[in-house]
């Protein structure tokens, strides 16, 4: 019992002085991710070592179309000269000429992530290493933490993928990560900062008595990414690129405003403003003016 | 009855029961309707069964290919699955408040009607309980939501707004089964009474030995009013709760502060609409034109006129409140609804919900059975429509743009909704003949307290303006009593 209360105190303390300084977890790690849309060139090779990395189900044209597609890590387009006639999109000389912008989006990992208290099973929660994890034996297909994700970054089996003619016929099962389960239908799933690979080199570091080091670990799509747009890394971690990205731009967690001296940095959070609290920091394109 | 009796009875049924039926004709007329039923009642349970068959058939598609049978897609997760369980869990409030709001406020004209009302409470709830199940992912587990023992020690996680939907539909949907069951005791015991067979069998089972003496009265009274009383906080409860499944998450259009009652006055509104649907199939398919009247159904529309309109005023607030507000996705979601491509179901849901109602002001309308009856089932109509209105037009507008996009419902979803209201009908139909669906010793109550109340007028007229001696006086046993 007064394990119980203290507990109940304890978690107290901690939530008062989450709200005093902002951001403050008792975390091991704080795994976050730069993204610098000024280097991404929209090539989708990211999107693509996610699919082969976490046993991504691919699931053809009809289903894309139906929006029903399996993607975690998709790149978006966006083009900022929206007076050209969308119709004339086949016509070359209509094609918007500074090119689209890119937006490589995946799970935010938020903070405060809207996903998590709304499962009714518990099935998506937090880690103490800053990752919004999902756990697929858990869940029972609600769908709520999708309908509650302002990102519409979970996407959900809808079909079932494992038979002979779903996204893995029979030698292509032999490509299938075995560090990662494949989905069953009805499950939700989402980008998993690599889970398994963080894992790993966590389980290497304890075996050899030492602390993860920055760039121990590497997600599928900052390995793959040729322009080097994606950093990933520890922010609990002073020494980590990640941090000093985000301290050159003047980013902090655990705020819904940044209050930046220098306005022309780049750095920016997805919806910070919804309170979020997302571990993953964009760096705007630059264009000329 | 024939038209010229009908519209004769109409303008001339003035009070809400005629207080000289003998009990024996009541006895006899609830008894009757509960006997071998006719053509009609076959055609309507053909058409229950075949609807609620086609659901089934539609939920084992989909368990066997996965909720994309139902053109859900990344946006949409929720749907039609939604809206409808939120409409169902409407329509089982005006039970309740007929039942036990109005029985505590002694209004007695719901005597006659309320039994019918109640079942459909309980009905409706068993009809909206099935939607959270067949919507889930993984069906199989639905169970999970509940927090029961096990050795693994996990629990549901306390904080979601479908678990606490979990727990107040079971609550209310047990509360009103006993509610439904405990004041139909003396009738099951007048059934027995009356009945052969298995009837007679059932009935012995359920009426608990109902011999109807002082103590059972008294103990009867005081239950029965302990549960309208436990009932009314949870009739409340019950939507307000469903409601947070919107006003609990952050998606614009749903984040709503005045959810909640906005949620319980559409729930009152929707339940009247039904109430007035069912009295008049009732009256007319069992003939129980002298319980059932003109004057009560009158009342019933006054108080659906009065619910729309707290409805309709909520319903502005909201609107006046995004549209006043700084919160642009809000205010671009409610622009999509109206002038979006969901505009004419915004917008029907706006004629039916707001401007319908209008109609029941009128003395002709409330006393004309068929253009009711399309009113009623317009109101309802209505009421669906703007439970989609919430769900669908925010999950295709949400804050990612990339998220944008329109869907419309499947086969798969329209046969869940069509066969909800099989299944509804299924259950309504075999209560109404298992069951007395008017409940009759609370009709013989309403007649005798009016009888006496009327006697007992004429009494004190006698001794104010004439001093002529009391009917008690005279030894008069005019006001029967037992």
């Amino acid at each position: 019992m007064s394990s119980l209360f203290g507990n109940i105190l304890k978690g107290w303390t901690d939530y008062t002085k989450g709200i005093e300084e902002g951001g403050h977890h008792k975390y091991e790690h704080m795994w976050g991710m730069v993204i610098d849309l000024d280097k991404c060139t929209g090539c989708n090779a990211c999107s693509v070592a996610c699919y082969a990395e976490n046993n991504i189900a691919t699931v053809g044209e009809e289903k894309y179309k139906a929006r029903q597609s399996m993607q975690w890590l998709r790149v978006e387009r966006y083009f900022d000269e929206p007076d050209i006639d969308p119709g004339a999109i086949d016509d070359e000389n209509a094609m918007q000429e500074r090119g689209a912008s890119f937006l490589p989006m995946m799970c935010q990992q938020c903070n405060a992530a809207t996903c998590e208290p709304v499962c009714p099973v518990a099935a998506t929660y937090h880690t103490p290493d800053g990752l919004n994890a999902q756990i697929y034996n858990r869940c029972i297909g609600s769908r709520y933490c999708a309908n509650n994700c302002p990102y519409r970054l979970r996407v959900f089996n809808f079909y079932s993928y494992t038979d002979e003619d779903g996204a893995w016929p029979e030698p292509m099962k032999q490509q299938l990560n075995p560090d990662i389960t494949v989905r069953e239908k009805g499950v939700m799933e989402k980008c998993t900062f690599c889970i398994q690979r963080i894992r790993a080199a966590k389980d290497k570091a304890k075996m050899e008595n030492r602390k993860v080091k920055d760039d121990e670990v590497k997600t599928a799509c900052q390995q793959t990414c040729p322009t080097q747009a994606i950093m990933f890394g520890d922010l609990l971690n002073s020494e980590s690129k990640v941090t000093q990205a985000w301290e050159r731009q003047q980013v902090k967690l655990g705020k819904y405003k940044q209050d930046r001296e220098n306005p022309k940095l780049r750095g920016y959070r997805v919806f910070e403003e919804l309170n979020t609290d997302p571990s993953v920091l964009y760096l705007e394109r630059v264009r000329e003016e | 009855m024939s038209e010229a009796a009908l519209k004769h009875l109409s303008e001339t049924q003035t009070k809400d029961i005629d207080e000289n039926i003998a009990w024996a004709k009541i006895n006899q007329d609830v008894l009757r309707s509960m006997e071998n039923p006719r053509r009609g009642y076959w055609i309507a349970m053909a058409i229950s069964v075949a609807l609620f068959s086609v659901m089934i058939y539609a939920e084992v598609y989909q368990y066997m290919y996965g909720m994309g049978a139902a053109l859900l897609n990344t946006s949409h997760m929720w749907d039609l699955y939604i809206s409808t369980f939120v409409f169902w869990i409407g329509m089982s409030h005006s039970g309740t408040l007929l039942s036990a709001i109005l029985h505590l406020v002694h209004a007695d004209w719901r005597k006659p009607i309320y039994r019918f009302a109640e079942a459909m409470t309980t009905f409706s709830l068993m009809t909206a309980g099935i939607f959270p199940v067949i919507h889930l992912g993984r069906v199989w587990n639905f169970y999970w939501v509940m927090p029961y023992m096990t050795d693994r020690g996990i629990w549901p996680n306390f904080r979601s707004p479908l678990i606490w939907d979990a727990f107040a539909i079971t609550t209310y949907l047990t509360s009103s089964v006993l509610f439904l069951y405990i004041g139909m005791i003396p009738d099951l015991a007048i059934c027995r009474d009356n009945t052969k067979g298995w009837r007679k069998k059932l009935y012995t089972w359920l009426s608990l030995g109902w011999h109807g003496d002082d103590r059972q009265w008294r103990n009867f009274r005081i239950t029965y009013l302990m549960i309208a009383c436990f009932l009314i906080p949870l009739a409340v409860s019950v939507h307000s709760i469903v409601s947070m499944d919107f006003a609990m998450a952050i998606m614009p259009g749903w984040h709503v502060t005045t959810f909640p009652p906005y949620f319980v006055a559409g729930a009152l509104y929707s339940g009247c609409a039904a109430i007035i649907t069912l009295f008049i199939l009732l009256r007319y398919f069992f003939k129980f034109e002298e319980y059932m009247t003109f004057p009560i159904l009158d009342k019933v529309c006054k108080l659906t006129f009065v619910i729309a309109m707290v409805w309709t005023y909520l319903n502005l607030v909201e609107f006046a409140s995004v549209w006043y507000g700084h919160d642009i996705p809000s205010k671009e979601v409610l622009l999509a609804k109206a002038f979006g491509p969901y505009a004419p179901f915004f917008w029907g849901m706006i004629a039916f919900g707001m401007f319908l109602p209008f109609t029941l002001l009128s003395k002709w309308a409330r006393r004309n059975m068929k253009f009711l009856f399309v009113v009623s089932v317009l109101l309802n109509v209505g009421m669906w429509l703007e439970r989609w209105m919430i769900v669908t037009p925010t999950l295709s507008l949400g804050y990612h743009p990339w998220g944008w996009n329109i869907m419309w419902p499947g086969w798969v979803e329209w046969a869940m909704v069509g066969g909800s209201f099989g299944w509804f009908g299924m259950l309504f139909l075999i209560f109404v003949k298992v069951f007395p669906c008017v409940s009759m010793y609370e009709v013989k109550e309403m007649v005798f307290h009016r009888k006496r109340t009327i006697y007992e007028d004429v009494d004190e007229m006698m001794v104010l303006h004439k001093g002529a001696p009391t009917a008690a006086e005279a030894g008069s046993t005019n006001n029967g009593g037992s």
